[in-house]
């Protein structure tokens, strides 16, 4: 089997898998915590228990999946050495600064929220417990942000040059602040946001469709809904400019996730479709002078066409599937949180329909099958470079002849996490109903 | 100061710091899951959970501070490490992993819950012990350099002695850690039976501690003379760390000050840690790769240094707040808050 046969893909094999379950909670880790926030700051603001039940009740969800998180994060961050030793050698020397401070950033996130969960009943004013979300919420920012300009350098690798194979002229923030840095990193915490709104809010939708037809819920629904639209807007403002950013630096990875063979102007965007023999898409959705404009902002701009990159150097060309699935998620939950807005806004009943709801349920998971598959697009896009022009994947993974092995052990690994974390969380929720949560803090409040 | 110097320093006082965490956090489990065992959880558990609640993540980013640090600082350990290492480091994540997420799975979801516990208690032991092979591997001597790549000698590693003697007191030193933290912070709560029991449990693991320490000396000379001499060479330094152990085994025999006890525990531990490190130098694998081989470029490591020191000005503040809130609270401890 070639995944024990064959380090190279072995070792592509097993960074996609961790990757790929970790980006999940990696990317909940980021959003939820502006989420919780938001709810408490709202619960102040208007002096209304269900806003800080939400935070609560959220917080201690969140926890779980901070804790998945971190161990994932853990396995990447080792596996990146002994799955790609020569990369991150070369790596090391250039863009370990942000990699590092990675480390701080979430340092400092751990710190506040270990603070921030026990201290719940420990400050007289909330406010002053509010205030420890905000280091949770930058910090985790700013492990995305640095992490991702990390991501950035291996698609644009500034910040150094090789004169006769030795590294000279190493500028550590000009590796950080690379081309790719400012679209990928942007674009990646608007997604975190904007998915963990949806996610939360499938949540809600899935509570009120349970017979439950509690305020609580359809507050959280309305809340997560509306932040959800602001990000998901914002996403795609952002995906806009990461076209411009691919059309002019890696036009081969737009080409391929487009199936734009041949360079012209006035290039259609390709949807879907099947590709035949002879590089014609059949059976796609063709958009006329889209991908001019998603490239150039022209519809009669010239867009470079995969065939100027040599044969070697091209990317796989079922990321155009991914690419289209991430699009088309997108688009899809800008126009449900849009109509679910502007329906609740005139108060049309559709906004409270059973099929809207079941819409927005669905729409959790969508979100992240959307990041899962921009994260597909962006590897995969990148193949078959691990560093952009100067170090290909063969060259940089491990001759290790166990990685298949380990392949195994890490899905057994991932197996069990995931079933632990869906097993608990439908424990900690189903145990402690927020009716009843709630009815204890009414009595509470009224003894006082 | 040399920036591979200052580097070096950096890097093992954050590993010296995730040993002490990290054995306090790992005895602490096993401590857990041997008290419901045997029947005495009612003492044990309040006192364990009350303390690993709000610390278990800050204990992780010690470890991945130095790992991504060494990176940053000596590239070349990402290749060597990276290339020999696969297997054993490996099963040492699944075994954090595991551990991590079950102990947050257990206090969150479904506390006192007997198989998890026991798992989070095992992982405690098993994980020192596989992370200390790493120790054993950069003494030198299992790995060759074949076509130019590293390779790790299994057999080699599995067979020595030494791998063993470390992997022993590894899982000695952690009980014992543990168990002196423990005792100073059931005596701060008030919670005297629990004292008692932890009290005896360090005065148990003490002597173990310094007969396999000992041990893992008498081992090197053969295994590594280059290394056994250096060693000798800084001869104090282990007899600084040996007065602290004895002070310290005195206070908590005495039943006196059980939180200078941790402290000379801390100074006993730091003297001996930075002896065998200081010892090691110039190697980093012994003997195919010292430290200024592969030290970075100069900008990387001004940058590193400029943002580890920014990094501490954010940190320490914070960490402060975190002690004082958990740690140094009384009221906290006792479980009044």
């Amino acid at each position: 089997m070639l995944l024990f046969d064959d380090p190279v893909f072995g070792s592509r094999m097993l960074t996609l898998l961790t990757l790929t379950f970790h980006i999940i909670f990696a990317t909940l880790g980021v959003g939820v915590p502006l989420m919780i926030m938001i709810a408490q700051w709202v619960g102040i603001k208007r002096n209304d228990m269900h806003y800080i039940m939400l935070a609560r009740r959220w917080a201690r969800g969140f926890v779980v999946l901070v804790a998945v998180g971190v161990v994932t994060g853990t396995a990447i961050g080792l596996q990146l050495s002994l799955l790609w030793p020569e990369f991150m050698q070369l790596a090391g020397h250039v863009i370990a600064l942000p990699l590092f401070m990675e480390v701080f950033a979430f340092f400092f996130e751990a710190i506040f929220l270990g603070i921030y969960l026990y201290t719940w009943d420990r400050f007289e004013n909330q406010k002053k417990h509010l205030l420890l979300l905000v280091p949770v919420a930058i910090g985790a920012a700013l492990s995305a942000f640095f992490i991702t300009t990390v991501n950035g350098f291996m698609n644009s690798p500034d910040g150094f040059s090789i004169v006769d194979g030795q590294m000279t002229g190493v500028s550590p923030i000009e590796a950080m602040f690379n081309t790719a840095s400012p679209t990928k990193v942007t674009h990646v915490i608007a997604t975190a946001f904007m998915t963990s709104s949806f996610v939360l809010a499938a949540v809600a939708a899935f509570k009120l469709l349970c017979r439950s037809n509690h305020d609580y819920h359809k507050k959280a629904l309305h809340l997560t809904m509306k932040v959800g639209l602001v990000f998901a807007v914002a996403t795609a403002i952002v995906g806009d400019f990461s076209g411009k950013y691919l059309a002019e630096h890696q036009p081969e990875k737009l080409a391929a996730a487009e199936w734009h063979f041949e360079t012209e102007s006035e290039a259609p965007l390709v949807l879907y479709g099947i590709l035949g023999e002879d590089n014609e898409p059949s059976y796609a959705i063709e958009i006329p002078y889209a991908l001019s404009i998603l490239a150039h902002n022209d519809p009669f701009a010239e867009v470079e066409g995969l065939n100027e990159t040599p044969a070697d150097e091209q990317p796989l060309l079922f990321v155009h599937y991914f690419f289209d699935t991430m699009i088309t998620i997108g688009m899809f939950m800008i126009g449900l949180s849009l109509i679910y807005w502007f329906a609740s806004w005139r108060g049309w009943s559709v906004a409270s329909s059973k099929p809207m709801r079941w819409l927005i349920v669905a729409g959790g998971p969508l979100s992240i099958l959307a990041i899962e598959a921009g994260w597909w697009m962006a590897e995969f896009g990148r193949q078959p470079w691990i560093l952009r022009g100067v170090m290909t994947v063969d060259e940089a993974a491990t001759q290790s002849a166990y990685v298949g092995h380990m392949f195994v052990a890490f899905a057994g690994l991932y197996f069990i996490l995931g079933v632990g974390v869906v097993v608990v969380l439908t424990k900690i929720f189903k145990d402690n109903p927020v009716e009843l949560e709630l009815g204890e803090q009414v009595v509470i409040a009224h003894e006082l | 100061m040399s920036y591979e110097i200052i580097g070096m320093v950096v890097l093992w006082t954050f590993l010296f710091g995730y040993v002490i965490v990290a054995s306090v956090d790992f005895g602490a489990g096993f401590f857990n899951a041997y008290s419901i065992l045997t029947g005495k959880d009612r003492i044990l558990t309040k006192i364990i959970q009350r303390y690993l609640s709000p610390v278990w993540e800050v204990t992780n980013v010690f470890l991945v501070f130095f790992f991504v640090g060494i990176v940053g600082f000596f590239p070349s350990t990402a290749y060597f490490y990276g290339s020999i290492l696969l297997v054993p480091v490996s099963i040492s994540i699944i075994l954090l992993a595991i551990r991590g997420s079950y102990y947050a799975f257990e206090n969150y979801g479904s506390r006192g819950h007997r198989g998890y516990a026991f798992m989070y208690g095992a992982t405690g032991l098993v994980i020192p012990a596989s992370f200390s092979v790493v120790l054993t591997v950069s003494e030198g001597g299992f790995v060759d350099i074949m076509d130019g790549r590293p390779q790790l000698d299994y057999w080699a590693l599995f067979s020595s002695p030494l791998t063993w003697s470390i992997v022993i007191l590894s899982i000695i030193a952690v009980l014992y850690i543990s168990s002196v933290f423990l005792t100073w912070y059931a005596n701060r709560a008030g919670d005297m039976e629990a004292a008692a029991l932890l009290r005896r449990y360090a005065l148990i693991w003490a002597l173990p501690t310094i007969i396999t320490a000992s041990g893992i000396i008498y081992e090197l000379r053969s295994h590594n003379p280059e290394h056994f001499g250096s060693l000798m060479n800084l001869w104090w330094m282990f007899a600084i760390s040996f007065i602290f152990f004895v002070a310290s085994v005195w206070l908590i025999l005495k039943q006196k000050n059980y939180g200078l006890a941790f402290i000379l525990l801390i100074g006993q531990f730091a003297f001996a840690f930075f002896a065998y490190g200081i010892s090691k130098y110039p190697y980093l694998l012994y003997p195919h790769l010292t430290v200024s081989d592969s030290v970075t470029n100069d900008a990387m490591a001004i940058s590193l240094i400029v943002a580890f020191v920014a990094g501490l000005l954010l940190l320490l503040p914070s960490l402060y707040l975190l002690m004082r809130l958990f740690l140094f609270d009384d009221q906290y401890i006792a479980g009044k808050k």
